[in-house]
C-alpha cells in the first residue's frame, strides 16, 4: 500500500436529484477528492446490496448511496426503499467486519451542488480515518 | 443483439475547450481507451457536441462499423439527447450509446489535480466501454398526447399561457384556487415603470381569457391530484362550493351588501371588511359571488337568511358541497406563482406591533383609488395623511435571518414606484428608501430610479438596525448611511417595508404531487436555469411565472407565453415519444410478488395462473426499484441490467 492514502469512494446517484446535484456542484467548481466515482441510476431504489458488495469486491474503501430528499423522490418512494436497503446492509457489512459506517445514504437534491461536494469531501475524511478496506489486502488487479 | 456480433466500440473524448482539455490530458485519456477489449477506434474532439464532432462520431459509426459509441464529455443531464440523435442518424439505436461525464464529475471537480482528474478519466471511460459492450438496443414507445392543457394558477402568467394556448385551438382547463382569476396582478395600483393603473391593463385580459371558447375556467378549485404521464395526465381537481349558483347570479353583490358578518378584506390585504357573502373585486371574473361558509353564521348554527332574502336571482344555494372532476389533458402549466415575505412572523421594524409600519402591498391598497380609503395615504394610529415616509428595502430577503435570496430587483422597484407616486401627487410629503443596493436592470428601469432622485425622493444606502415608536405615534428609523459613514436617526409618520418574494406555501405541495424539484429558495426548479426556463424535469409538465422565481409582470407573461409554446410543440404533433428504459421480467421468475409491493405506479401485476409477474410497460417509469427487490434476478430494468452496472461497478478504480 502507498504511503499516502487516498480513499476510493463509489457514489451512487439518481438520475433526478443527486447526480444533478453532482453536476451542479461541477458547474459551481466546488471541489472534492477524485477518489470518489459516480455510478448513475434511474434511481437509488435500483440499488441493489450486490452492486455494494460488488464495489467493496473491487476495490472500494466506502459506498455512499444518494438520492432525492424523503417525499421529493422522482418515483413517489424509491429512495425510501434505498433507505431500507442501505440500513440492513450495513447491518452485513458490520457483521462482515468491514463496518457498518464503509457504507453511507444521503439525500441530496438536484439543486445541492455544495452539499454534494461537503458531503464527499466529509465522507472521503471520515474513511481517510478509518484507513484502507481491509477487504483490499485480498484482491487482485484483473 | 446477436449473440455472436462482435462489439465494436469508437470512443470519443471532448476536450470542451480547456474545460476538460485544460485539466484532464485528453489524448492520454484516448490511448488508454484504445487498449480496452472491443475499442476499435478513438477520436478526440475540441468540441464532440459541435456540428464538426458529431459529424466525426458518424463518420466513424460508419468507417469503422461501430455498434457501440463512447462520448467522454460534459453531463447526460444535457448532452445525453444530442448524442442519441446523433447515433440514431448514422443507423445505430440510440441506446448504444453511452455517456461519461468527466467534465461535470470530473475536470470542474478537480481543478488543481490534473494527474488524480488524468487517472480518474480513465477509469470513468474504462466503466463506460464495460457498459457500452453489454447495453442493448431499445425501442422508444410512442404514445398519443391528449390535446389538452391544464394551466394551474389564473395570474398574469397562467393567464398568457392559457390564452396562447386556447388562441392556437387547445382545450385549455385553467385551475385558479381563488373565486376570480387575476393573481396579485389585480391588487396592484399602478405597474412599474409606465405607472400604468394595473387593473386597467389587467381587466380586458381577464374578460379576454373568459370569452376565449377554448378556456374552460376553474376558478375556486384546486388540482390535487396527477396521475400519467406526458400526453396523457389524468388531472383530478377539487372544487370548493362556492354556494352560490354560477348561472343564476350575475355579481350585483346585493348578498354582500346584506350579509351581516365583517371579515378582514384579504383583497385589500386585511384592510376594510368584506361579508362572508362577497364579490371578490369590481373587476372579477367570473364576476360572481361567494359565500366563505367558515365565516358565515350557519357554521355557528344561526340561522341567518340575508344573503338569500337580499337575492332577487335565487342564485343562494347552501346545499352545494365540495366536488372533485376528473380531466385528461397532455401537457401541464405550473404557474402557481409566489408571495410577498409576512413579517408577521418575527415583527420586523415592530410590524404587527405598531400601528404605522405597513407592508408595501398594504400600501399599494392604500394608494389604490378602489382601496379601503379610497386612495388617500393614511395611517392607522390617527387617521391622518403621513407626510414624512420611509420606506425600508429586502425585508424578507437578502437577509441571513429570514431569507437569504434576492428578489430580482422586483422590490426595489416596487417601493420606489410607490414611493414616486405619493410624491408626484403631493411634492410637500417627504420620503426616504432605505436601500442595500438598487436593482434596476431592465428597460427603463434605470430612467425609473433618475426619476425617483429628480423628484426629490431621498434614497440612503443601509439596512436599518430598528424602528423606534414614539408616543405620539411616529417611529425612528435607525441605520447606518453607509455612502455618508455615519448613523441617521430618521423620524418618519409612516414606516413601509419593502417585503421581499417568497415561495407560496402551495409550491411544496406541488412539488410533490407533480415530483418536480425545488429549489434553495424553495420555488420549483426549472430543467435548466439557462436553456429549458420554463420546462422542468417532467416530460409535458412547464412552469412559469413568480413559481420559479421571483419576476415581474413582463417576464411572467413572457415566461407564459414560453410554457404555451414549448407546451404546443407535443400537442400540434400529437404524439410523443417515451423512454425505453422500463422494466422487464423473465420466465425464471418465481411469482412472490416482492416487487408487486414496492412499485410505486402499480405497473407489476402478478398473473396467478403462470405464477409470474408481469410489467404494464405503459405504466413503468423505469425507476427500477423493483429489479432491486427481486431476489432471484428474475425481474430487471431495461438499460439498467444488474450486467450493465456491474459491469461499472467491477471497472471503478484501477487495483495497484
Amino acid at each position: 500500500m502507498e504511503a499516502k492514502f487516498e480513499p476510493r469512494i463509489v457514489a451512487f446517484c439518481c438520475n433526478w436529484c443527486s447526480y444533478a446535484g453532482a453536476d451542479l456542484a461541477g458547474v459551481s467548481r466546488y471541489q472534492y477528492p477524485p477518489g470518489v466515482r459516480i455510478v448513475r441510476v434511474m434511481c437509488s431504489g435500483r440499488v441493489e446490496p450486490v452492486f455494494i458488495f460488488d464495489a467493496f469486491k473491487n476495490g472500494a474503501d466506502g459506498v455512499i448511496v444518494t438520492g432525492c430528499l424523503p417525499g421529493d423522490c422522482h418515483y413517489v418512494s424509491g429512495n425510501l426503499n434505498a433507505e431500507r436497503r442501505v440500513e440492513k446492509t450495513r447491518k452485513a457489512l458490520e457483521y462482515l467486519g468491514l463496518g457498518a459506517e464503509r457504507l453511507r445514504l444521503e439525500w441530496i437534491s438536484a439543486s445541492e451542488g455544495m452539499k454534494f461536494a461537503e458531503v464527499m469531501r466529509g465522507f472521503s475524511e471520515e474513511i481517510k480515518e478509518l484507513g484502507p478496506s481491509p477487504l483490499k489486502s485480498q484482491v487482485k488487479n484483473e | 443483439m446477436n449473440e455472436e456480433e462482435e462489439i465494436r466500440i469508437g470512443v470519443f473524448v471532448c476536450r470542451c475547450g480547456v474545460n476538460i482539455g485544460g485539466v484532464v490530458d485528453c489524448d492520454e485519456v484516448a490511448r488508454y481507451a484504445a487498449t480496452l477489449p472491443g475499442v476499435v477506434c478513438t477520436s478526440v474532439n475540441k468540441f464532440t457536441c459541435s456540428d464538426s464532432g458529431q459529424a466525426d462520431i458518424q463518420e466513424h459509426i460508419r468507417k469503422y462499423n461501430l455498434n457501440r459509441v463512447v462520448v467522454a464529455a460534459c453531463t447526460p443531464k444535457t448532452h445525453e439527447p444530442t448524442f442519441r440523435v446523433c447515433c440514431e442518424e448514422a443507423g445505430l439505436n440510440q441506446y448504444l450509446f453511452e455517456f461519461v461525464n468527466i467534465r461535470d464529475q470530473c475536470s470542474w471537480m478537480h481543478i488543481w489535480d490534473h494527474e488524480g482528474a488524468t487517472k480518474k478519466a480513465k477509469d470513468l471511460v474504462r466503466m463506460g466501454v464495460y457498459r457500452a459492450k453489454l447495453l442493448e438496443p431499445l425501442e422508444e414507445s410512442e404514445v398519443a398526447v391528449d390535446p389538452n392543457a391544464v394551466v394551474i394558477g389564473a395570474g398574469v402568467a397562467g393567464m398568457q399561457a392559457a390564452m396562447d394556448l386556447g388562441d392556437m385551438g387547445f382545450h385549455v382547463y385553467l385551475v385558479e384556487k381563488e373565486p376570480s382569476i387575476g393573481g396579485r396582478m389585480a391588487r396592484f395600483d399602478k405597474v412599474f415603470p409606465t405607472n400604468d393603473c394595473s387593473i386597467c391593463i389587467l381587466g380586458p385580459k381577464m374578460v379576454e381569457v373568459a370569452r376565449n371558447e377554448n378556456i374552460e375556467i376553474m376558478s375556486y378549485a384546486e388540482v390535487v391530484e396527477v396521475e400519467g404521464f406526458v400526453g396523457n395526465f389524468e388531472v383530478t381537481i377539487e372544487h370548493k362550493p362556492r354556494y352560490i349558483d354560477m348561472d343564476k347570479c350575475n355579481g350585483c353583490a346585493q348578498c354582500a351588501e346584506e350579509c351581516p358578518v365583517e371579515v378582514p378584506y384579504d383583497f385589500n390585504e386585511g384592510f376594510g371588511t368584506r361579508g362572508a357573502a362577497y364579490v371578490p373585486f369590481p373587476q372579477a371574473v367570473p364576476l360572481r359571488a361567494v359565500i366563505d361558509l367558515e365565516n358565515c353564521l350557519r357554521s355557528e348554527g344561526k340561522k341567518c337568511n340575508a344573503c338569500t332574502k337580499a337575492c332577487d336571482r335565487d342564485a343562494i344555494d347552501f346545499s352545494q358541497e365540495k366536488r372533485y372532476s376528473k380531466v385528461k389533458a397532455g401537457v401541464i402549466i405550473v404557474a402557481p406563482g409566489s408571495v410577498t415575505y409576512d413579517p408577521e412572523q418575527r415583527n420586523d421594524y415592530g410590524y404587527g406591533i405598531y400601528d404605522n409600519v405597513i407592508t408595501t402591498m398594504e400600501f399599494e391598497r392604500l394608494l389604490n383609488a378602489d382601496g379601503p380609503t379610497e386612495g388617500h395615504v393614511i395611517r392607522a394610529s390617527d387617521c391622518k395623511e403621513p407626510m414624512r415616509l420611509g420606506f425600508i428595502n429586502c425585508v424578507g430577503s437578502r437577509d441571513i435571518k429570514t431569507n437569504v435570496h434576492c428578489s430580482g430587483g422586483v422590490c426595489c422597484m416596487f417601493n420606489m414606484k410607490n414611493a414616486i407616486l405619493l410624491k408626484e401627487k403631493r411634492p410637500e410629503i417627504s420620503c426616504y428608501i432605505f436601500y442595500i443596493d438598487i436593482r434596476a436592470p431592465f428597460r427603463g428601469y434605470d430612467e425609473f430610479y433618475n426619476r425617483a432622485r429628480d423628484i426629490g425622493i431621498r434614497f440612503i444606502r443601509g439596512r436599518p438596525s430598528e424602528v423606534i415608536e414614539l408616543e405620539n405615534g411616529n417611529l425612528v428609523i435607525r441605520a447606518e448611511d453607509t455612502l455618508k459613514g455615519e448613523v441617521r436617526n430618521i423620524e418618519v409618520d409612516l414606516v413601509v417595508l419593502g417585503t421581499g418574494i417568497v415561495p407560496h406555501k402551495d409550491i411544496e405541495k406541488i412539488s410533490k404531487m407533480l415530483k418536480i424539484p425545488r429549489a434553495a429558495d424553495g420555488l420549483l426548479m426549472e430543467a435548466h436555469p439557462k436553456l429549458g426556463p420554463v420546462d422542468t424535469v417532467l416530460e409535458g409538465v412547464f412552469v412559469a411565472g413568480g413559481a420559479s422565481g421571483p419576476k415581474d409582470i413582463p417576464f411572467a407573461v413572457a415566461q407564459g407565453s414560453g410554457a404555451a409554446s414549448r407546451a404546443a410543440r407535443l400537442l400540434v404533433t400529437g404524439k410523443t415519444k417515451i423512454e425505453g428504459i422500463t422494466a422487464v421480467s423473465d420466465e425464471s421468475c418465481i411469482g412472490c410478488g416482492l416487487c408487486v409491493d414496492v412499485c410505486p405506479y402499480g405497473a407489476l401485476t402478478l398473473d396467478e395462473k403462470e405464477n409470474r409477474v408481469m410489467v404494464v410497460e405503459a405504466i413503468c417509469k423505469g425507476c427500477g426499484t423493483c429489479a432491486a427487490t427481486c431476489p432471484v434476478g428474475a425481474m430487471e430494468q431495461r438499460h439498467f441490467k444488474n450486467e450493465q452496472v456491474e459491469a461499472q461497478v467491477k471497472n471503478l478504480f484501477t487495483l495497484a
